[in-house]
């Protein structure tokens, strides 16, 4: 089959970017989209042009590496899919496909179809841990847990930290990431002591990176690569008010 | 060279105490003190950073990810093996320790593999402290299922996703230690040199993958934890940017390199679809607890699966292996599911593949049961091939997903390079010739979070390395090095893609150093590997600058050092004269086509020493010792 692309193509953060188009003839509707885009750069170094930049690692939607926009859409048109897992089958024979990096001011660009996504690490920096120094733990079976509440904490867990959510909110919150969070260490009894810290410190560290406010727009959610429900943001929000109202700290 | 693996006297369960009451300590208010560098950011990696900042070190970690959360340990799936004998069902130390030997076909040191499986338990409370969300009972306990290779249920698991959640467990800790300035992260930055000044391990070169600028890193030791080479290969279960590049340049400053021929082929991963594919993916081993592995017993058979009764299957790893049927290890069922294919019984396009079907387990549990257990693999599966693995079979086929060689480690994970420790899948510590599943995610953890923080200590106050500057000679002589291989690099303009010599790279190894090898097939591969090296280094096709951010130009250099290990690979293949684990040469099988071993003169690590470049390297030999099990036949009838 083929496709036409239009991938946005900027050497650095500081120079202009633009689109740049290319028609990608004979790729087989079996290939991923990294795969189709592996293609191409080969293609494109065969003349001598620089390939085009992407992040990838895994290529089976568990490390968060990969991810842009197509057609306006993080990852692409597949359901609870990263675009690494994404499949040719899923387009029609010449579309024509929009490809740009995830935008928001708290994700610089590096190159092309990458960003820094440095922010996100900070936020479980500043509180997205539960402090248990190696060494100090005691017996695994000691403290039961519910198996719904396991389930639970698993289901926030699965978060891969890809920005998708960041991406696609207009607001460029990371309201979704910072509550599956909250959410995976909340549910659990080991998590408990440190609950309203975590919420105060990782809120916090959003702000000052500059991600927006939560209104419930629920684009997030639409784009999650690994269905993270929006529930959890309503978590997130009961957990910060309680500590806020309640914490010698209060809200920072 | 001299190899001393340093392990404690007296009886093996004491062994690990032993060490542990003997080493020298540096007091809390002298750690500080101390720089350690810890490169990758894996299970190992992230542990051993977090922990040795938890310490009072002064630690820098680097990534060439855009963030620790992203190394390839996420990516295991099945689970994390524990002798914590909660299913009542028998299971100590004693026992993992005698399965995770008899697994790795006798080739791994006694010392070692009991010392992980005594730490086994701990790894399990310390990631329960964490938050890791393993499944669970209905009353609240852990739950546990069977892996390959053992006859009892001690694997931990977090759905299908494991490693991504002990990662994120290592991750937040290592991040913590972040936030409280105890550690400096530097993501997108790749090692590129070693930096050995007075016999010892000094820092590192790294080049900064968003600028291109080379940065010198100088520290007390250095802990690599890099991972595996499996990417020799091309076509492996591995992350597309996993590589060597690390070990082997540390390999070429002095730290020998043991066994690596000893890789790892998975037998359920999904099987190659076209020319450009990038990578393959794993079906985890756990779905070997519920599936039945199967092909028609007639060559050639053309009916769907759903329409070939029942008496016209052949369920060859349940026929050959009665007593662990289709959860034999790893190597054992990737030589059977060969073998059949190899007899014009595989199924799919091209014949190489063989079915994993789940109506059986359906029937007995409910399809909502298989779904908890295993409905991300299902989906999974279901995304790449477009094929509903509940409608029909599964179809799959062995891949290359793990090296259980590496950089030679002495008992306290020392290389041959003082000062400098490798952890995880980068050593060859503890898995022989096989790796049984489950196994990994605790080695990795075992290593960083309890024995590389104590072992650096033990260096840091017996050797008392002194600090060496980053203007030292050492250090602009080990930069000058990485620049020009990376100016090198730049200056092939060739017209070949880099892709292409590794797709090449890849097939040469699958056929010569694969599944199954010879003494022709590997003297070939040797004749033909310095040639393709040439080639590549005459008419890569590199494009744009070292200034910048360049993957052409990492994957280049990745690929070059590739071409570079396979040679080795190749040699250690050809020297071990007998078959063992994974390791299957030809002319060494039982009448019924088992590894047939030779003790004799095989009982031992082959280690290799770099010799310079161009010079044949040198192999010498740990002898191993079994003073607590006999090595038998392994058998899984």
């Amino acid at each position: 089959m083929k496709l036409v692309l239009h991938v946005w193509r900027q050497r650095g953060p500081s120079e202009r970017g633009s689109f740049e188009r290319h028609q990608v003839e004979d790729v087989a509707p079996e290939l991923s989209f990294l795969e189709m885009l592996d293609v191409l750069n080969e293609r494109l170094a065969s003349r001598g042009a620089q390939p085009i930049a992407f992040d990838s690692d895994c290529r089976e939607g568990i490390c968060g590496a990969c991810g842009f926009m197509i057609n306006g859409v993080a990852h692409g048109p597949g359901a609870a899919t990263t675009v690494c897992q994404l499949h040719l089958r899923s387009f029609r024979d010449g579309d024509e496909l929009w490809l740009e990096p995830w935008r928001a001011r708290t994700f610089p660009l590096v190159r092309d179809l990458i960003v820094d996504r440095g922010a996100l690490d900070r936020v479980i920096a500043a509180g997205g841990y539960i402090t248990a120094p190696t060494g100090s733990a005691p017996e695994a079976n000691g403290l039961p847990v519910a198996k719904s509440e396991a389930e639970a904490a698993m289901d926030a867990a699965t978060c891969i930290g890809c920005g998708a959510c960041v991406a696609a909110c207009p607001n460029a919150s990371a309201s979704l990431f910072t509550a599956a969070k909250l959410v995976h260490l909340g549910r659990l009894p080991q998590g408990q002591p440190e609950r309203g810290a975590r919420a105060l410190g990782m809120v916090a560290q959003a702000q000052r990176e500059g991600f927006g406010g939560c209104t419930n727009v629920g684009e997030c959610q639409a784009v999650c690569p690994k269905g993270i429900r929006m529930e959890s943001i309503a978590r997130l929000n009961r957990d910060y008010l309680r500590a806020a109202l309640t914490s010698r700290r209060g809200a920072a | 060279m001299k190899l001393d693996a340093r392990i404690p006297t007296g009886p093996l369960d004491g062994k690990w105490d032993t060490f542990t009451q003997q080493m020298k300590l540096v007091s809390p208010a002298n750690r500080r003190r101390h720089e350690v560098i810890v490169v990758g950011a894996g299970l190992a990696g992230a542990a051993a950073a977090a922990s040795l900042a938890e310490l009072g070190y002064r630690v820098t970690c680097l990534c060439f990810q855009d963030s620790p959360r992203r190394a390839h340990s996420i990516a295991a799936q099945g689970g994390i093996n524990a002798a914590k004998n909660y299913q009542n069902d028998g299971d100590s130390a004693e026992r993992l320790f005698h399965d995770t030997i008899k697994g790795g076909d006798f080739r791994s040191r006694e010392a070692n593999v009991f010392r992980l499986a005594q730490l086994s338990g701990k790894i399990i409370d310390q990631c329960v402290a964490q938050g890791v969300p393993f499944a669970r009972e209905y009353g609240g306990t852990l739950a546990n299922r069977s892996f390959g290779g053992a006859q009892l249920s001690r694997t931990f698991y977090a759905r299908g996703q494991t490693g991504q959640q002990l990662l994120l467990g290592a991750y937040q800790s290592l991040e913590r230690q972040v936030g409280l300035g105890q550690c400096r992260m530097l993501a997108r930055h790749e090692m590129l040199e070693l930096v050995v000044e007075g016999g010892a391990a000094r820092g590192i070169i790294a080049r900064d993958l968003q600028t291109g600028a080379l940065t010198r890193h100088a520290a007390h030791a250095v802990v690599l934890a890099t991972g595996g080479y499996a990417n020799v290969f091309y076509l492996s279960t591995n992350a597309k940017n996993c590589n060597a590049t690390a070990i082997w340049r540390a390999h070429q400053r002095g730290a020998a390199f043991a066994n690596p021929c000893f890789t790892q082929i998975h037998p359920t991963c999904i099987p190659v679809s076209g020319e450009h594919q990038a990578k393959l993916t794993l079906m985890s081993e756990s779905l070997r607890n519920d599936g039945r592995v199967w092909v028609p017993a007639r060559p050639g058979d053309p009916r769907a699966p759903a329409t070939i009764p029942e008496a016209e299957r052949d369920y060859f790893l349940e026929r050959r292996y009665p007593a662990f049927g289709n959860l034999v290890p790893r190597d054992v069922a990737s030589r059977a599911a060969k073998a059949v294919c190899d007899a014009g019984r595989g199924v799919g396009p091209g014949g190489y593949g063989v079915y994993l079907d789940f109506a059986d387990a359906i029937r007995r549990v409910g399809l909502p049961g298989i779904r908890e257990r295993y409905g991300n693999l299902f989906d999974m599966y279901q995304r790449i091939t477009d094929q509903d693995p509940v409608a029909g079979p599964m179809r799959i086929y062995p891949a290359v997903h793990y090296t259980m060689g590496g950089l030679w480690v002495d008992y306290a994970l020392m290389s041959t390079v003082p000062g400098l420790f490798v952890a995880g899948e980068a050593n060859f510590s503890d898995h022989g010739a096989n790796r049984l599943g489950a196994s990994a995610l605790m080695q990795g953890l075992a290593d960083g979070y309890f024995i590389i923080p104590p072992a650096v200590g033990d260096y840091l106050a017996t050797a008392a390395p002194s600090t060496v500057d980053v203007q030292h000679p050492a250090f602009a002589a080990a930069e000058d090095l990485a620049r020009a291989r990376l100016e090198r690099l730049l200056a092939i303009r060739g017209r070949r893609s880099v892709d292409a010599f590794h797709r090449e790279l890849g097939r040469l190894m699958w056929d010569a150093c694969g599944m199954s090898r010879s003494a022709a097939g590997l003297q070939q591969a040797l004749a033909r590997l310095p040639a393709l090296r040439d080639e590549f280094w005459r008419e890569a096709n590199v494009t744009g600058g070292a200034g910048e951010l360049n993957q052409a130009l990492e994957r280049a250099g990745r690929v070059a050092d590739f071409l570079e290990l396979a040679e080795l690979m190749c040699r250690d293949a050809l020297a071990r004269d007998e078959s063992c684990g994974s390791h299957f040469r030809e002319e060494h099988q039982t009448p019924d086509g088992e590894a047939r071993r030779d003790d004799d003169q095989f009982a031992h690590v082959a280690v290799w020493e770099h010799a310079g470049a161009g010079a044949p390297p040198r192999r010498h030999v740990e002898p191993l010792v079994f003073e607590t099990v006999k090595p038998g036949q392994r058998s899984y009838k």
